[in-house]
């Protein structure tokens, strides 16, 4: 469809977008750098398509998954069932980092504690789809979604009509209504606020977007204060009530006085007025456990055991260092996996065995035999590849990687598509914005074709 | 509304109107100099001091530059980033308390601000200014000018509008008052000047030109230029859109939507003292500012602005929202950046 577009002409599109995505902020930043200097996310205008039955099958899988996950959470902050059934050993969730004992026993509101997940989705070699990890904390990258796909309509509107193309700007309100869906009991107009950890995070421009599109107000911790297990934020008319806090701060900052005693981006006492019922958290604390690697391995187990279903959507096959047989598989075999730091996030703490020179694979050696609790590892995936834009040549093949973006209120819907990422070196595998990746906007179609 | 974001849209706006008024005194002063002769570099420094001692920043400037040449005192005003009230850095703060309360402001009103923030901070914008400092000035001037009727044309007049009317009046009533100072010392310390020489007549009109009041002030008193008149109409005319007299009437109506107390009451120090100063504005006459000495009344004058500066934040914001102290925000700083990082 885009063999009718001249290549100066597909040029300029490309070159407006980038300066109206630099002129409107849409931007990120990058750590390191003293000049606090913001980059855009790289875009590239030749989109993912997927068909509305192909859609449809990861709709259901991803619905059956944030569902187990979501049973799996307020069982092992309960009865841990799976447990004492012998399901997933006692020993990994003990030694599990984000488990909350302060959460043990605590009924969250309406039972729900991922309510926004984004699932990493690829496909390996044969097309089919895998999941590569759930991101049940503060996933980010939604705003792109939403201005990649404002972008791509403003340059091809053409296309859009006769395509078909499903929308996703109804995101904001269905992440709205979840947030007052979840409000303490006995609030008939509850006060929605989005918690930023502020200025300086990369996902800033997403929460004033996102605060923005929803018409709700986004503070930061020193906006707020706890009062007789209530809180309230300071406005010019004084302290206001707030009933609901869509939070981008994870647990370990949320409250000093009850998780790290320096944060200085929570809010004193905020646990306690959480636990009083007074005030709701999006996602709620200690769902750090289910993003755990190792937590990862058992998700198919989780959904069998719940749901009494088959897994639609598999996992990439894992192994556990923890377990003897596996972690000796690991060692032998370490230049052809991929180890994973049970607890990183962004593409940090990983070794990619294929491109790793012997010394990186030694320390990744002498880590996993230190803390075998702390890795995985899974044979490296060739991520599908898609045509895309490059510069000076005309489009090639990259690997690319899909995070949906599901909510689960009073139902569970997924945003049509999500987030396409695309690694823009050639040959790459990291799609990491922090690592040179890049995004596409992904179009599901009302039809097959 | 949050008191940091009315925090946050009262500063964006101070910082906008400083920067276009740097822009205007400089600009002015440069233009200014062409007409003088037998410039030596003590004649030089006698011009450019009093400009930097209007923006309130001499001590900065000391500490970077020996003397007030003309490269040292635009330098400082323009570029410096040591200076926090240059025209860049004066952007750019607006800019960074914009991102702060980005869902307050309109799309475009951000896209221009970010746009000149983007330029003020080029190689471009160098360029620009040594093929000619007017051609940088008018940009500077364009943005701050697009963006006031950008927001005049896209922003709900809610509460977060008032307070940033009443930082921007604020910003323009003191920087008006600190434009009129610059010829000071050529005055006598009380009473009217006897009579006035060419140049100073030249000194008084480039006054004028700062405020964009030439051409208002001579379709009153025609083309004769002198400092009664020039103080008079930048005092207290009443509908000239930067006398001082219209900033306080603008910053006391702004303070009172805020509120919703009528004026000839005060509910907050801050009203109390803005309705004073307007009536004060309102019931004085040149003659009796110039029997107590201009420099002296003017001085007095943004003394009374900076107290309903402070007594607005007492009764609306608190608590200091302001850069906190070095160690504590670079902590804060690395502790946002590692929240979420998995995209």
């Amino acid at each position: 469809m885009f063999e009718s577009l001249g290549a100066d002409e597909f040029a300029d599109k490309r070159h407006s977008i980038d300066l109206a995505f630099l002129r409107q902020g849409i931007t990120f930043n990058v750590y390191g750098d003293s000049q606090g200097t913001e980059r855009i996310f790289p875009f590239d205008l030749v989109p993912r398509v997927i068909p509305a039955k192909e859609w449809e099958f990861l709709e259901r899988g991803l619905v059956q998954r944030i569902t187990a996950l979501n049973l799996f959470l307020r069982d092992i902050y309960h009865e841990q069932k799976i447990v004492k059934d012998g399901v997933i050993p006692a020993f990994y969730i003990l030694s599990a980092k984000h488990f909350r004992r302060e959460c043990v026993n605590f009924n969250v509101p309406k039972d729900i504690y991922i309510h926004i997940c984004g699932t990493d989705l690829i496909r390996g070699d044969d097309g089919a789809y895998m999941v590569l990890e759930d991101n049940g904390r503060c996933p980010s990258g939604v705003s792109y979604v939403l201005e990649n796909r404002r972008a791509m309509k403003r340059s091809f509107p053409a296309m859009f009509e006769s395509i078909g193309v499903r929308p996703v700007d109804d995101y904001p309100q269905e992440l709205l209504k979840m947030l007052q869906y979840i409000a303490p009991p006995g609030v008939p107009d509850p006060t929605v606020v989005l918690l930023t950890p502020g200025v300086y995070n990369s996902a800033y421009f997403e929460h004033t977007y996102l605060a923005r599109q929803m018409g709700i107000e986004i503070v930061e911790g020193r906006d707020l204060v706890v009062a007789d297990a209530r809180v309230f934020m300071r406005t010019t008319k004084g302290l206001q009530p707030v009933h609901v806090i869509y939070r981008r701060i994870e647990d370990d900052f949320l409250d000093p006085t009850v998780f790290r005693r320096d944060s200085m981006l929570g809010v004193p006492g905020l646990v306690n007025a959480y636990r009083a019922g007074h005030v709701s958290l999006a996602n709620s604390i200690g769902t750090g456990i289910a993003d755990d690697k190792v937590m990862y391995y058992f998700v198919p187990r989780m959904i069998k055991y719940y749901l009494g279903q088959e897994p639609l959507i598999p996992n990439v096959p894992t192994y556990l260092a923890s377990e003897e047989a596996d972690k000796k598989y690991i060692l032998e075999n370490l230049p052809k996996l991929v180890v994973k730091a049970a607890n990183e996030s962004g593409g940090y703490g990983m070794l990619m065995g294929p491109q790793a020179s012997s010394k990186d694979i030694e320390i990744f050696r002498q880590r996993i035999e230190a803390d075998p609790r702390n890795y995985i590892a899974q044979p490296m995936i060739s991520l599908s590849r898609h045509p895309t834009h490059v510069e000076g040549a005309a489009f090639e093949g990259r690997h690319i990687d899909l995070r949906p973006y599901i909510i689960c209120g009073e139902k569970t819907t997924v945003a049509p598509g999500g987030l396409t990422r695309v690694a823009l070196r050639p040959g790459s595998l990291v799609v990491n914005s922090s690592q040179g990746g890049g995004s596409k906007d992904t179009w599901v179609l009302y039809g097959d074709e | 509304m949050l008191s940091r974001v009315a925090n946050c849209l009262y500063w964006m706006s101070r910082y906008i109107e400083r920067a276009e008024n740097i822009a205007r005194i400089v600009d002015v002063n440069l233009q200014l100099l062409l007409d003088l002769r037998n410039l030596n570099d003590e004649r030089l420094a006698e011009h450019w001091m009093p400009i930097v001692l209007s923006t309130g920043d001499e001590k900065a400037f000391l500490e970077l530059h020996i003397k007030a040449t003309g490269q040292a005192v635009t330098e400082f005003l323009v570029f410096q980033p040591e200076n926090s009230n240059s025209i860049v850095s004066s952007i750019g703060q607006a800019r960074e308390n914009a991102r702060m309360v980005r869902d307050q402001i309109s799309l475009e009103f951000w896209e221009e601000l970010n746009r000149i923030y983007l330029f003020a901070r080029s190689p471009e914008a160098r360029k620009v200014w040594r093929r000619g400092p007017s051609d940088f000035f008018q940009q500077i001037k364009a943005a701050s000018l697009h963006l006031s009727g950008i927001s005049y044309a896209t922003m709900l007049r809610n509460e977060g509008w008032w307070f940033s009317q009443a930082g921007k009046f604020l910003e323009r009533a003191d920087k008006t008052s600190r434009i009129l100072d610059v010829r000071y010392q050529s005055l006598p310390e009380r009473g009217l000047p006897k009579s006035i020489s060419q140049t100073e007549a030249l000194g008084w009109s480039a006054i004028l030109r700062s405020c964009s009041a030439w051409d208002a002030y001579k379709s009153i008193h025609g083309a004769d230029v002198h400092p009664r008149h020039v103080a008079e109409f930048l005092l207290f005319n009443e509908d000239f859109s930067r006398s001082t007299r219209f900033c306080v009437s603008e910053l006391n109506s702004a303070l009172r939507r805020i509120s919703g107390v009528p004026s000839g009451r005060f509910c907050n120090e801050a009203e109390k003292l803005a309705g004073r100063l307007e009536a004060e504005l309102q019931f004085s006459t040149v003659e009796e500012i110039f029997d107590q000495g201009l420099h002296c009344y003017l001085d007095q004058f943004q003394t009374k602005l900076n107290a309903i500066g402070s007594a607005a934040f007492d009764a609306y914001i608190f608590q200091d929202f302001g850069p906190e102290a070095g160690e504590m925000m670079i902590q804060q700083e690395e502790q946002q950046q590692q929240q979420g990082a998995d995209s």
